[in-house]
């Protein structure tokens, strides 16, 4: 297992959210109800990171309104991370929206790297059918608390790593 | 969704993932395995540490799915988000789902989920204006702006005819660079101004805010409904293009005579009426008449005279076959947008006739047109080597099997309207280079 320990991110966890292809992003909505929406996850060595486009802005809107947030890393399929574990992260979460059209694309190469085709989708005859879709916003995690369970098995107890120390 | 139909979909899922509020305020998720029971779900006790999951009413149960697709990404997105109760303690949990929500790209495809968004995102740039001050709206440089609102690709259905007239022209021996030029400035400037009309008033009449399946072929280009130019702007646009047709008709028919003036003024007032009310011709079950007309007899017999003086036979049934083709463009187009233009009253062909009639149509029409190209021919009107344009019968059989077969998904059927407007374009060059070997033949 990865021994990589960035800012306080189990070096496991680390591994998870580099090989996640998907993640459930739960965010809590104007009436106080969760709403989970799976997005692809990255980790820059400091924040988990996700972008959104404006055309499923909902959970940006309720970001900004009730920053708390929890990512589970679960999907045995779309994690293919060996050996497989599970993870949860609790966050505050951030969005940032100042550029829509460019300010996403510092997140382009962690994006290509799990979904190689993208690059196709930015040139600028493919653009055109979807515009709206590349204006997107990043979703900035701080994490809080994470919670990783060795072999997936969430029956027994998980490892909790309090991150409020590492990010103060 | 409905929550029967979710609860059904349930056990294809190898694990869900339970959320719900922590003490802290927090969402707190893990991931656990189910069964669905009588309605409701037993979910196995999953442990979270310090903080353990409680009774609550503000449950979630998340199922999703994706394919890894490897070098690709992934495909195969689907997920259920159930809400409801959760009751814990005992060998399993109790989760009561109230309501649910999901998507299936199977049964939704993305990209008509991005239209469906639409209202969603006009909403974000709306709040991000008032939270700045100013108005935000989704980028993009002028000139693809001008490339998107114009439609420029469909300019081949002008260009084809124009330069059919040109050839038939030159057939008899007539053939000024500049009147060309001229011609086919002014028909460029009429196809615009209709692409850009077009758009404003399937916007006013609220058909292109119900199509959720556009295609680069059908459903307008949607700049209005992405934001990209505002209305205002699309009316300068469309008035541009017009009075340049108007002047550069005028000037065309100063030098060429009165005999091509009803013709301009036939063709402006089509392509302006085609959508605009009070005619709406398109709604009316028209617009195909109108396409033929405009696309076929009139460009072609109008590049004809501007040349000669004069009107005739040939150039009048060089236009027929290039009429049907454009026409079966638009009619192969209206396929994917009929439940939009039903839901509008925009009743083209394609709404009121049944999936078997409008297919069965296709072909006759196709037949139709290279029929007359054999019949100019046979009868001495065309010169012979035109025949080469059946060389694209094998591409007409390929669109018309793909519209057979993907009748009822846009996204699939999209290739074959690009066949189907290749099969315009090759057939009108194909039959533009037959008149022009004639006069070598001839020689």
């Amino acid at each position: 297992m990865s021994a990589t320990v960035v800012a306080g991110m189990p070096g496991p966890v680390v591994e998870l959210l580099n090989q996640a292809l998907v993640g459930e992003l739960t965010v809590i909505d104007r009436n106080g109800r969760l709403r989970t929406d799976p997005l692809i996850p990255f980790w820059d060595g400091r924040y988990v990171l996700m972008t959104s486009s404006i055309l499923f802005s909902r959970k940006l809107e309720d970001i900004k309104r009730n920053p708390r947030v929890s990512l589970s890393l679960s999907d045995p399929v779309g994690i293919p991370a060996q050996p497989f574990s599970r993870a949860t992260i609790q966050g505050d979460a951030r969005v940032i929206d100042d550029d829509l059209h460019q300010g996403w694309y510092r997140l382009l190469p962690l994006w290509e790297a799990k979904e190689p085709i993208i690059k196709t989708f930015l040139k600028p005859m493919q653009k055109l059918g979807l515009p709206l879709f590349w204006e997107r916003a990043i979703i900035e995690i701080q994490p809080r608390r994470v919670l990783w369970w060795p072999n997936g098995d969430t029956t027994r107890d998980p490892q909790v790593t309090d991150m409020r120390d590492a990010a103060a | 969704m409905n929550l029967a139909d979710a609860l059904s979909r349930l056990p294809g899922y190898s694990h869900a993932v339970l959320v719900v509020p922590d003490d802290e305020g927090y969402p707190l998720s893990v991931a656990t395995s189910f069964r669905v029971v009588d309605g409701t779900v037993e979910v196995t006790p999953a442990s979270t540490g310090p903080s353990a999951v409680r009774d609550t009413v503000e449950a979630h149960l998340v199922v999703s799915h994706i394919r890894p697709y490897p070098g690709v990404g992934y495909d195969q997105r689907r997920y259920i988000e159930l809400s409801g109760a959760l009751s814990v303690g005992g060998p399993g949990w109790h989760f009561s789902p109230q309501a649910a929500r999901g998507w299936d790209e199977q049964e939704l495809s993305f990209p008509e989920l991005c239209q469906r968004a639409l209202p969603q995102a006009r909403r974000y740039l709306a709040a991000l204006g008032s939270e700045r001050g100013r108005e935000v709206k989704p980028q993009m440089s002028a000139g693809w702006r001008f490339f998107l609102a114009t439609r420029l690709p469909f300019l081949t259905a002008t260009v084809v005819p124009v330069f059919l007239g040109l050839a038939a022209a030159a057939y008899d021996l007539h053939f000024s660079l500049g009147l060309a030029a001229l011609t086919l400035l002014g028909a460029v400037a009429v196809h615009l101004g209709l692409n850009v009309t077009n758009d404003i008033f399937d916007t006013l009449s609220g058909v292109d805010a119900v199509n959720f399946t556009p295609t680069k072929f059908s459903g307008g280009s949607r700049v209005l409904q992405y934001g990209l130019v505002n209305m205002r702007q699309m009316i300068a646009l469309a008035a541009v293009f017009y009075a340049l047709a108007i002047i550069v008709g005028l000037v065309l028919v100063a030098i060429s005579g009165l005999g091509l003036l009803w013709l301009g003024v036939a063709g402006v007032l089509i392509s302006y009426f085609y959508t605009a009310p009070p005619l709406r011709l398109v709604h009316r079950g028209l617009g195909e008449l109108c396409v033929a007309l405009g696309f076929g007899p009139i460009m072609v017999l109008g590049a004809y005279f501007v040349q000669t003086r004069q009107y005739a036979l040939r150039p009048l049934i060089l236009s027929i076959p290039v009429a049907i083709l454009v026409t079966l463009i638009l009619y192969a187009n209206e396929v994917p947008d009929r439940f939009a233009d039903a839901k509008a009253g925009k009743r083209t062909l394609v709404v009121r006739m049944q999936p078997t009639a409008v297919i069965r149509g296709y072909v006759a029409a196709v037949a139709v047109a290279y029929m007359v190209v054999i019949a100019g021919v046979v009868f001495g009107v065309l010169p012979w080597p035109t025949l080469i344009s059946l060389v694209t019968i094998p591409l007409a059989y390929q669109t018309w099997k793909g519209l057979k077969a993907h009748y009822d998904s846009p996204y699939q059927l999209m290739s074959y309207l690009g066949k189907n407007v290749n099969l315009h374009l090759f057939t009108g060059l194909l039959l533009v280079i037959g008149v022009l070997l004639g006069i070598l033949v001839r020689r």
